[in-house]
């Protein structure tokens, strides 16, 4: 393949918060004016811009991307708008890659708005229209049952405890104390306040959960040519891969994402990484809910099946260990704004591996970092990966 | 000099609401489908309403898969026949939850469960409930059976099975 090279020359998000006064097109353009800022481009530099915005259901706005285009910086430009559930944060900045690689358009905005307060009384409301209207609503389910189900069927499986479990809610929550746009870092946090929270779903409870959010995220993509002229130090997307697996959720391994591991091949293949525990130094998996985490670190490679936890016990996981994970808290700290918050995952890469992120910097100059998101109807799995 | 990426925005409680700090509008949207079984769910809906779990049979992947449907995802083929299951299985995980979808809690508490059915291929199953048994008896791994309304109750629904019991 005759690919060009694409960097991240730009990136600029919003506070992540429960309930903003500002509406979507609001925070989208806040996010996007800081982008562009960051790397003193104005709207002409850009040549065309992707979105992502999870259901129309959450705003009740039908073709949320098209009223957004204008905040998003598309007025009078070529404009995408792509959606895979909560694997979008994730697979925008993919959309932007291609757009770019492909040497279709050389600078790209890319752009992730969520907000989901609108949704009266509780956005969990329209997540109920996931399951299949024949078969699964009858029985009147909450979307906390396929994470509680899937939960039980990883620990179950591996004979990992709620008390290990609670070791990742802890670190994210932790981590995000220092992010300044974190809606529920907490430093001091321990495992005995996870394991006392409400019991939701059994075995969720309330602080193994992630909260809805609003929010905003934006990044500049450039062709190689155009990243040297505007930074001296463009971050390079190495790899990127994407994978749906079957919606039919009852057929599958619930113990094991496959299509994460299919995702990440794809990503590791392409940015020539043959032994990811070694090559990747920063990883920002998907974590809606803390056995997430664990579940698709192993997935994407960089732990045994059943032993991420390990690298959360022996303190791997945190910023200053072997392999830092989620050193920015996280959709459990810094908070879940669907699309919002895997593209923040990817802007927090960008800044650390520039060495950018204050008190949130990983040390010892890390080369490579990997960001991965996950959503649908718990199907699909998308990884970046980025270096410098 | 690098700008500062991360922006504030005005962030809200519920007592700004209350108390009138600010201006909204409320609205309800008008959301209302009359869905089609289709082909593979129309059959299993029957089955359902005769007392029979079905499945359907790949004769090129050798797998018996359910809920049914008319191809088979791995190969791409037309599903071969709907065939009879048992209405028996196990308890490939399950859930004991203590809140409705907007959180109010509940007093007895529901157990979602993906049963395995016995006569699909391993690890095929469906979303449903288990009841009759107190919640710390279950494990994954239980054996259940289905436990049906009556016959003159049923309507083709999967409600038609009201919950998988202990074996």
């Amino acid at each position: 393949m005759n690919l060009r090279k694409v960097a991240v020359v730009g990136a600029g998000m919003t506070q992540f918060v429960r309930r903003a006064k500002e509406t979507p097109q609001e925070m989208a353009f806040k996010a996007v004016r800081a982008a562009l800022d960051s790397c003193e481009l104005t709207l002409k530099d850009i040549d065309a811009v992707c979105l992502g915005t999870a259901p129309d259901s959450f705003d009740g706005f039908h073709m949320n991307g098209e009223i957004l285009s204008q905040a998003a910086g598309a007025f009078r430009k070529p404009y995408m708008r792509s959606f895979v559930g909560g694997g979008t944060g994730v697979f925008v900045p993919i959309q932007g890659w291609y757009h770019v690689a492909s040497g279709l358009f050389d600078v790209v905005l890319v752009v992730a708005e969520e907000k989901m307060s609108s949704y009266y009384p509780h956005a969990q409301a329209a997540f109920l229209t996931i399951f299949d209207h024949t078969i699964e609503r009858p029985l009147k389910p909450n979307l906390l049952w396929i994470f509680a189900l899937e939960m039980n069927r990883y620990m179950t499986t591996y004979g990992l405890s709620k008390a290990d479990i609670a070791r990742v809610s802890v670190l994210h929550k932790r981590n995000a104390a220092d992010h300044p746009c974190a809606l529920l870092g907490d430093a001091t946090i321990t495992v005995e306040d996870v394991l006392q929270s409400e019991t939701l779903a059994w075995p969720v409870q309330r602080l193994d959960v992630s909260p809805v959010s609003d929010g905003a995220v934006a990044l500049v993509l450039a062709a190689e040519h155009v990243a040297r002229r505007i930074t001296d130090k463009p971050v390079w997307i190495e790899g990127v891969g994407w994978c749906l697996d079957t919606a039919y959720w009852t057929n599958r391994d619930l113990a094991y994402p496959r299509y994460v591991e299919i995702a990440a091949k794809m990503a590791y293949e392409m940015a020539g990484i043959k032994e990811p525990r070694k090559e990747i130094h920063i990883a920002e998996p998907y974590d809606p809910f803390d056995y997430k985490a664990l579940h698709h670190l192993e997935g994407l490679q960089l732990a045994e099946r059943g032993k991420a936890i390990e690298l959360y016990l022996n303190g791997d996981a945190e910023r200053t260990g072997n392999l830092p994970i989620c050193p920015s808290g996280g959709l459990l700290g810094v908070g879940n704004p669907i699309s919002a918050a895997g593209l923040m995952k990817v802007a927090e890469l960008f800044w650390q591996l520039r060495g950018e992120a204050g008190k949130r910097q990983v040390p010892g100059n890390p080369r490579r970092g990997l960001a991965q998101a996950w959503g649908d109807l718990m199907q699909v799995g998308t990884v970046i990966i980025l270096g410098r | 000099m690098q700008r500062n990426p991360y922006v504030n925005l005005i962030s809200l409680t519920e007592d700004d609401f209350a108390n009138g700090n600010v201006l909204f509008r409320h609205d309800k949207l008008n959301a209302a489908y009359a869905w089609d079984t289709g082909i593979a769910i129309g059959c299993f809906l029957g089955g359902l309403k005769a007392g029979i779990i079905l499945g359907s049979y790949c004769a090129n992947c050798r797998k018996t898969v359910t809920p049914p449907r008319i191809f088979c995802e791995w190969c791409f083929r037309p599903m071969q026949r709907f065939v009879q299951l048992s209405d028996t299985g196990i308890v490939n995980t399950f859930s004991i939850c203590y809140v409705t979808w907007d959180v109010k809690r509940i007093r007895e508490p529901e157990i979602p469960a993906v049963i395995e059915i016995d006569g699909a291929s391993l690890g095929h199953g469906f979303l449903h409930k288990i009841g009759g048994v107190s919640p710390e008896e279950v494990q994954i791994g239980m054996r259940v059976q289905a436990v049906w309304k009556p016959p003159e109750e049923r309507c083709g629904s999967i409600t038609d099975i009201l919950y998988f019991r202990k074996l």
